[in-house]
């Protein structure tokens, strides 16, 4: 039963334990989305075993066939994005407690979970759907929960944040509505596999061509592809701790994967990047991301908003392999996707216990934390390090196969930029290192709860390990892209 | 010992130890026996390792796949001549270094010692894996622990001058390294498929002449350790450091660790008789040689004896590069003795630098008039390892010279000759003063507190050094022959 359910069970188990942690008590909602993500996780887990053993898994939702009705698909790439989002949920969960407890208002925490498993249930949505339309309604779900999550910060600033990003992601997401309202006006459906068979047809007219563009337009403000970008920083600023570890770790991830899945299947690398303009617009603003959010990262005294540019740069680097269009560039955005969500999760979480203790994140706030918080601030520097790409973290292997995907196409301009932003990364996390462990501390030594520091730990140790042994994503990369090129994995 | 294992336990024993040392943190005594211990532990594993292998000149004689990092390529550890030299210096000076350290940092009662200890332990991690890596990505990750690990000891005080020190020390390391050095070696590897160290090399037939010199180049700067013009910079600055992290770290195993990989690259990645045949390869040379004369130059500026030394140790390194390029087996001898004579030379002189600073607080050169009389031995000891810098006999440095100089006449390179005796006469320009000062001046004015020569552990550990650097001239029998192992693979 859970085996042939098994695609519908990971969105449906959160979407339907959301309005029950509403209806409990403060205490057991935070069990109960516990259990649940921990058992989604599982789930994930089996699935992605599935997939390596039998290909891809196809799921019809209530039993009407493609394209009628509405299906789940999963293959190579997107049973690892929901991996992804389902273990940095069950890693975030047992962390949630004392951090939520410390930041968000005691009557609404009941309501910060059930959000948080709103999110996941859209987020894992987006994810498996075979159906355009469909991830559109997750999208939206997810989206509209963020915003709440964002929002539920004691401080009055994440309200501002959340109505800004309330603002940008409605415009994004009408204009990812529009673009599939077009589609399906030319071609009469949503499935995406189907869509891909019939967009040739009508391929060359204006109408697919426009919707092309909203859709892209409307993916790269919830990737927050540079410049469409500054929504981001705001809202994982002043989110609460468990809110931007979650986010920065999987919503990013999932956006991406969209975009990989709308340029490569949908409308297929061919339609895609016909347009030499498009693609060279690509490049342009992946390579300016990487620049412009590094070098913003250096300037800003809040570690949450320095953390949150870094991403912004970071998910230039995942764009850069997209648009490499090359085997070799597809398995390093994949690896890279898998790789972010690691070292951001764990720099987050590291931040998080860090906003316990101190109550905020300022730089200034943060003198000779290495002595009063050395565990957290260990994990704080072995992130950094993976940011960085310092070889033996999971950052390392990231650059090694975006460089040598340059190397083949002989894009020597950007192996420049690549590295570039890797200095860059040197540059902002070591103020935070300076800080932290050549200044005097003010204060007495106060580590952080060992239920925020495990996860934290576990991740950062994924980190490492799968910087040294790195069979597993790199294969699964490997297959991803092999799949989105239209070899068979 | 099972050879294996020993090669794979010196990896582990100074990671343990630091780890033990950091656990140790409240009793210093028991902290600084483990540091002892754990030298003492790593220096009898790395003769394990040499005893087995020995001068057998096969790369592979020896070989441990650790992890599969990508499809062809491994974190592995290997050992071959080259590798076992410089592990055995490294742990060899890093016994009376820690005899030393102890003495230096409880005399000037330093904070944060249980920091210094361990970061020193993982620092010597990062050494040892550079050794005996067996392809260049896995010396490139121990080239980063090493780098990351001396960051928290260069900034050790942790004021101002020390963090803008530090700063300057990581910034142009990591940024040569990530900049130069990665690309130079993605670049090979995808040229050859492989980053192994082979001999005679990886790259021949893969790449054409030009590309060839730039690649060169980007592996000559991209080593940052090796302390090339224009990015020496980090080296003097670094000097901020207590003195035994500048006389083991920024004489020995970093700056070696540098020139060490440099050597690796050429020898076994381009492969000498690839090299020859590259039309620009002796722009590097020239490169090297401008380096020893313009940091020659500079450490005659110099005031301060720390920062004396560091240019005094620029020029040297390029000194080995510059031998290593010459690309004759007798030049290249001369590069790889001069790692040794070099090493206990100057770990001397740094050690005598601390040991006046803790005696006396005398940092600067002109205040050394007649501190000869009041500490004879770590003055006559400095007086030994300078006349090895200058190359004298009978000392280490002697003989080192007399093999590049004879290198240099095999292929007639009137260059490198030129460049040799103009750096000699530099040398003696810059360290002779500093002798007579000591021995030959009156002092000045009487010092305010009287003092003799430093605490015992130090001066042990300067008369130990000093010892050794004279040994290489008289024993350079068995180190010579150590050598032909080495070039013997690239006759």
């Amino acid at each position: 039963m859970i085996l042939q359910n098994l695609i519908a069970l990971l969105v449906i188990i959160p979407l339907l334990a959301a309005p029950a942690c509403l209806l409990l008590p403060r205490r057991l909602a935070w069990g109960a989305a516990t259990l649940v993500s921990a058992a989604v996780f599982a789930l994930a887990a089996l699935l992605l075993w599935r997939v390596q053993v039998q290909g891809v898994v196809s799921y019809h939702l209530g039993g009407w066939p493609p394209p009628w009705g509405i299906e789940y698909r999963a293959d190579a790439l997107n049973a690892l994005v929901a991996l992804i989002v389902a273990a940095i949920g069950a890693l975030v969960m047992p962390y949630a407690r004392r951090s939520v407890a410390a930041e968000v208002e005691e009557r609404n925490q009941a309501g910060f979970y059930a959000a948080y498993l709103l999110a996941l249930s859209g987020l894992l949505g987006i994810t498996l759907t075979g159906d355009l339309f469909n991830l559109f309604v997750f999208l939206e779900i997810s989206s509209l929960s963020s915003y709440i999550l964002i929002s539920q910060h004691r401080d009055r600033r994440a309200l501002v944040a959340a109505y800004q990003y309330l603002v940008v992601g409605t415009i994004g997401a009408t204009f990812l509505l529009i673009g599939i309202g077009l589609l399906y006006g030319m071609t009469g459906t949503l499935n995406m596999a189907d869509l891909a068979e019939r967009l040739p047809l009508v391929d060359g007219t204006r109408t697919v061509y426009t919707g092309f563009a909203f859709i892209v337009v409307g993916v790269g403000i919830k990737l927050a592809l540079y410049p469409l970008h500054w929504w981001l920083p705001n809202a994982y600023t002043h989110a609460p701790s468990v809110a931007s570890a979650f986010l920065a770790a999987t919503a990013t991830k999932v956006a991406v994967y969209v975009l990989l899945r709308v340029l490569f299947t949908v409308f297929g690398a061919e339609f895609s990047f016909r347009s030499a303009f498009f693609h060279s617009a690509l490049i342009t603003l992946a390579a300016a991301a990487i620049i412009a959010g590094s070098a913003m990262a250096i300037v800003q005294v809040n570690v949450k908003r320095l953390l949150a540019y870094s991403s912004v740069g970071q998910i230039g680097y995942m764009v850069l392999g997209l648009a490499m269009l090359s085997g070799l560039g597809l398995t390093a955005a994949t690896l890279h996707l898998f790789n972010h969500a690691l070292m951001k999760g764990a720099l987050f979480l590291a931040l998080g216990c860090v906003a316990l203790r101190l109550g905020g994140c300022g730089l200034h706030d943060m003198k000779g934390l290495g002595r009063r918080m050395p565990l957290t601030m260990a994990a704080f520097v072995i992130g950094g390090l993976s940011l960085i790409g310092v070889p033996g973290t999971v950052g390392f292997i990231s650059k090694w196969y975006l460089v040598l995907a340059a190397i083949e196409l002989g894009w020597w301009p950007l192996i420049a930029v690549i590295l570039v932003g890797s200095l860059l990364a040197v540059a902002y996390v070591w103020r935070v290192v300076e800080v932290a462990y050549f200044q005097e501390a003010e204060g007495e030594r106060c580590e952080a709860p060992l239920s925020m520091l495990i996860p934290t730990w576990i991740l950062l140790l994924a980190n490492i390990y799968f910087g040294l042994d790195t069979r597993l994503p790199v294969t699964l990369a490997q297959d991803a892209a092999l799949l989105l090129t239209g070899g068979n994995p | 010992m099972n050879p294996q294992l020993a090669l794979q336990l010196t990896l582990v024993v100074p990671l343990a130890g630091a780890l033990l040392i950091a656990l140790a943190g409240r009793w210093p005594n028991l902290r600084e026996t483990l540091t002892l211990a754990t030298a003492g532990a790593l220096f009898y594993l790395v003769f394990q390792v040499f005893l087995a292998v020995g001068a057998n000149s096969d790369p592979n004689a020896l070989y441990i796949e650790l992890f599969s990092l990508l499809p062809g390529l491994a974190i592995a550890l290997h050992s071959e001549p080259l590798s076992i030299l410089f592990a055995l210096v490294a742990s060899g000076l890093w016994i009376v270094t820690s005899v030393y350290a102890i003495g230096y940092m409880r005399a000037n009662k330093e904070k944060h010692q249980t920091r210094f200890y361990v970061c020193f332990a993982v620092a010597i991690f990062g050494a040892m894996g550079v050794a005996f890596a067996a392809n260049l990505l896995t010396l490139f990750l121990f080239y980063e622990v090493l780098t990351l690990s001396t960051y928290p000891l260069v900034a050790h005080k942790g004021d101002a001058k020390a963090r803008a020190g530090a700063r300057t020390y990581l910034g142009i390391l990591l940024a040569t390294s990530i900049g130069l050095f990665l690309p130079a070696m993605l670049w090979t590897y995808a040229l050859a498929g492989t980053l192994d160290f082979r001999a005679g090399g990886i790259l021949e037939g893969t790449i054409g002449g030009t590309a060839a010199t730039v690649l060169l180049l980007l592996y000559l700067f991209g080593i940052g350790k090796a302390a090339v013009m224009p990015i020496h910079r980090w080296l003097p600055a670094a000097m901020v450091a207590p003195t035994p992290v500048s006389a083991l770290l920024h004489a020995v195993a970093v700056v070696k660790a540098g020139v060490f990989t440099f050597a690796k690259v050429v020898i076994y990645i381009f492969g000498l008789d690839f090299l020859v045949d590259v039309p620009h390869e002796v722009i590097a040379a020239y490169i090297a040689g401008f380096t020893i004369v313009a940091s020659s130059v500079l450490a005659l500026r110099q005031t301060n004896i720390k920062r004396m030394l560091a240019y005094s140790t620029v020029s040297q390194l390029s000194y080995i590069l510059l031998a290593v390029l010459v690309l004759t087996p007798l030049s290249g001898m001369g590069g790889i003795i001069h790692i040794v004579a070099h090493a206990v030379a100057k770990i001397t002189l740094f050690f005598a630098a601390g040991a006046i600073y803790v005696a006396s607080k005398k940092t600067e050169i002109h205040q050394l008039d007649g501190i000869g009389f009041r500490m004879p031995i770590t003055m006559g000891a400095f007086a030994i390892a300078a006349l090895s810098m200058i190359g004298v006999p009978p000392t280490g440095g002697f003989v080192s010279k007399w093999y590049m100089i004879a290198g240099a006449f095999q292929n007639d390179s009137y260059f490198v000759l030129g460049v040799l005796s103009l750096s000699t006469a530099l040398n003696a320009a810059y360290f002779l003063p500093v002798i007579f000062r000591a021995f030959f001046l009156r002092e000045s004015e009487a010092p305010a507190k009287p003092h003799g020569e430093a605490p015992v552990p130090m001066v042990a550990a300067i008369c130990v050094t000093a010892t050794l650097t004279l040994l290489v001239f008289f024993l350079n029998g068995p180190l010579v022959a150590f050598e032909n192992a080495v070039l013997g693979v690239t006759p």
